[in-house]
């Protein structure tokens, strides 16, 4: 898909560059002319969506760090005085923090989208790996960048998740002592967190452009999982895609603002409003909602170390799937029974989210049944975690290796052009569209 | 098969969900008519002013606010703001105000730590010296900072109306001790203390002793100053002072909902016009 560049030199001063540093060649063939299959539908403008959410976090956190203050003694105190004294300060943090919100949400519909299409499959493991890499970056600076405004829940999930890496044999309790730069959590705990959440950011725009760079060279998967024939199944990237991706973009920030504006606190929780005090622990510790199944996961093991393992493990095979999948088809549109089972995937993965905000030992439905299996009563949040993390890891590790080899999947489309068109064109005269001249 | 097993599921799953017991639940909080709420809510001036008056001679005996300044009484959107006086400093209200407070400063001419009346650029003073003293002066149970209570618990400004409305006579059977107050909206488990007939009550103790009381505030506009009224007031004070931006904030927010509304509408027709030759 990356073939020939088609960009001329128009001007002097583009003649006179091209021949020194090519870097107006590099933007046109990357983002106007890049050959886009022309079937994507709106599933793929999280990207785009993505990409505008890493530039807003990091404007907004810019600003932010010019206001902030580092310490435990003042970093609650300089997060309201933020909002309070200012200029608008109050916009920029609220959008800093709902911006991780939705940060996350769109990373999980473009995971979604990933998932559903087959697009980590070859030739674009590197490119989901890379994505995989981005997920990781942005779990640790989501994290990191909770804990800052230094609140109850800040510091308490600040405790928790720093003891996780404790449960490790031998090197655990060397590993936490050098995270916490102390025998606690404090204020070189908080110190070397905003350092490291000023630079994460970075690291993620990084890996963001070898992501893009990696797209640039298979090109675009699409709803059909067909490779691109010709150019006939292609459109230029610009004006068809940054139209399209600019209208989803323009949906969600009216998402964005609903929250920004009308709910800045409903994504938080309110012990974050207390400032932070080692002696007095929240009744119930939970983290941010994005985080809230692999909370699961890890409640989910009786043992402090399985449960660690087990949920650093789920984000593990997400990084091996494209050779856990022994699919020939990429799209689910023609695989009819990883389709349900793909389904019921999403729907074991919102169990969990629904299950690491309630208590472990909360009925699922009506009263406990006095019923104990093992360790708790089989009607409670902790066996059905269980159940959903036992599928969670069968989806990728029984079900998609299995299903590839038993599965019969439906007539694949010899080409893009082919399957029936969802929308085709008011004017039948082919697929050569200008739409730079009026028609 | 696997569509047959699905449908057996979530047909057991309604089975079991049937008969499922009500859970035993706190009361549901008291939600009075707020004027700050929902898209369009505004601080009512007069509400706050009111709010001011009980939090400056009840709730401020024990309560400190240490991220308020005085000069935030006088900003847009606040109690006092007067649209004559754009800096708040200038008020004469606010100045009055502040003036009324005495707070701790060091003379500059002999180092002595003196005591002087407060402007508009000093903080709300604290009632207590440090946590410690506020705590031996307590029973034990040192008062929470109010600057951002309104943000700081779950429910909010209805939260804080119904604590402040609902200290209920406790129930029969309870076993009450001296420094503790039965409070229906206050979490806690009264199972211990229980000696009365079936559950616990909901509720909770609460080492806060009732702090309002008809007519223990007297308002300047005339309201008529009952339980209600002084806890609604200061409830909407102490959520404007958790926020003093809300209204600039939802102002600001209808501009850019509106642009943006306005922008996607663009994007849309442009997007069709632009695919308007292209199978897709």
């Amino acid at each position: 898909m990356s073939g020939p560049s088609t960009y001329e030199p128009k001007t002097g001063i583009e003649r006179w560059l091209d021949t020194r540093l090519p870097i107006v060649r590099f933007m046109y063939d990357t983002a106007l002319d890049f050959p886009t299959p022309k079937n994507l539908n709106y599933w793929w403008t999280f990207g785009g969506i993505l990409a505008l959410m890493l530039g807003i976090q990091i404007a907004t956190g810019i600003v932010l760090a010019m206001h902030y203050v580092p310490h435990v003694d003042y970093a609650f105190a300089s997060v309201e005085r933020i909002m309070r004294d200012v200029n608008y300060g109050w916009l920029i943090r609220y959008m800093h923090a709902n911006g991780a919100s939705m940060f996350f949400l769109a990373v999980y519909l473009h995971m979604i989208r990933n998932l559903y299409y087959g697009s980590y499959k070859a030739p674009r493991e590197v490119l989901w790996i890379l994505g995989c890499l981005i997920y990781l970056a942005m779990m640790a600076t989501g994290f990191i960048g909770y804990v800052l405004p230094w609140g109850q829940m800040s510091f308490h999930g600040a405790v928790v998740i720093t003891n996780l890496f404790g449960a490790l044999p031998i090197i655990g309790p060397p590993i936490t002592t050098w995270l916490w730069g102390g025998f606690a959590v404090d204020n070189a705990t908080l110190n070397r967190f905003f350092s490291l959440h000023y630079l994460l950011p970075f690291v993620i725009a990084g890996l963001v452009i070898l992501h893009i760079w990696a797209l640039h060279v298979p090109g675009n998967n699409n709803p059909t999982g067909v490779n691109v024939k010709s150019k006939a199944d292609t459109v230029p990237f610009h004006p068809y895609y940054t139209v399209k991706d600019g209208f989803a973009i323009a949906v969600f920030l009216l998402l964005f603002g609903a929250f920004v504006f009308y709910n800045p606190n409903v994504l938080g929780h309110a012990d974050n409003y207390i400032p932070a005090n080692p002696l007095v622990t929240p009744a119930h510790i939970v983290p941010e909602w994005y985080f809230l199944p692999f909370y699961a996961i890890l409640r989910a093991v009786p043992d402090k170390l399985g449960g660690v393992l087990l949920m650093f493990g789920a984000i593990a095979t997400l990084f091996v799937l494209p050779w856990l999948d022994t699919s020939k088809v990429r799209s689910m549109r023609y695989r009819p029974t990883a389709k349900w089972y793909f389904w019921i995937f999403i729907a074991a993965a919102l169990v969990l989210g629904y299950c690491g905000g309630q208590l472990p030992d909360n009925p699922i439905i009506g009263a406990p049944s006095g019923l104990m299996l093992f360790d708790a009563d089989i009607n409670s949040m902790v066996w059905l975690s269980r159940v959903a993390t036992l599928y969670f890891f069968a989806y990728f590790w029984i079900i998609l290796p299995v299903l590839g080899l038993t599965e019969t999947p439906l007539p694949v489309p010899e080409g893009i052009s082919e399957p029936v068109l969802s929308h085709p064109a008011t004017t039948p005269s082919g697929a050569a569209a200008s739409p730079e001249k009026r028609g | 098969m696997l569509r047959k097993a699905i449908a057996l599921a979530v047909l057991g799953l309604a089975l079991v969900a049937g008969p499922a017991a009500a859970n035993t639940e706190g009361y549901e909080l008291r939600h009075p008519k707020w004027t700050f709420t929902g898209p369009f809510g505004k601080f009512d001036a007069a509400q706050l002013q009111r709010g001011y008056k009980v939090y400056r001679e009840v709730c401020a005996a024990c309560h400190a606010m240490d991220l308020m300044y005085f000069r935030n009484l006088g900003q847009a959107s606040g109690p006092f703001y007067d649209a004559e006086y754009k800096n708040p400093n200038d008020n004469p209200y606010v100045k009055s105000l502040a003036k009324d407070m005495q707070v701790p400063d060091i003379d500059s001419e002999t180092g002595d730590v003196i005591q002087r009346p407060a402007t508009p650029a000093d903080r709300f003073p604290k009632p207590f010296p440090n946590e410690a003293a506020a705590r031996a002066s307590n029973g034990g149970a040192a008062p929470p900072d109010l600057s951002v209570i309104a943000k700081a618990r779950e429910g909010g400004p209805d939260y804080i109306y119904s604590i402040l409305t609902g200290y209920l006579a406790p129930p029969a059977g309870l076993q009450m001790t001296a420094t503790q107050h039965y409070n229906a909206y206050m979490a806690g488990d009264l199972a211990p203390y229980w000696k009365g007939q079936g559950h616990a009550p909901k509720g909770g103790f609460i080492a806060m002793p009732p702090p309002l009381a008809p007519d223990k505030v007297t308002f300047d506009d005339g309201t008529k100053s009952t339980i209600e009224q002084q806890a609604e007031d200061v409830t909407a004070f102490l959520a404007w002072a958790a926020e003093p931006k809300q209204t600039e904030r939802k102002q600001f927010g209808l501009g850019a909902m509106i642009y943006l509304l306005i922008f996607t509408v663009i994007l849309y027709f442009s997007y069709r016009r632009v695919w308007r030759n292209v199978a897709h």
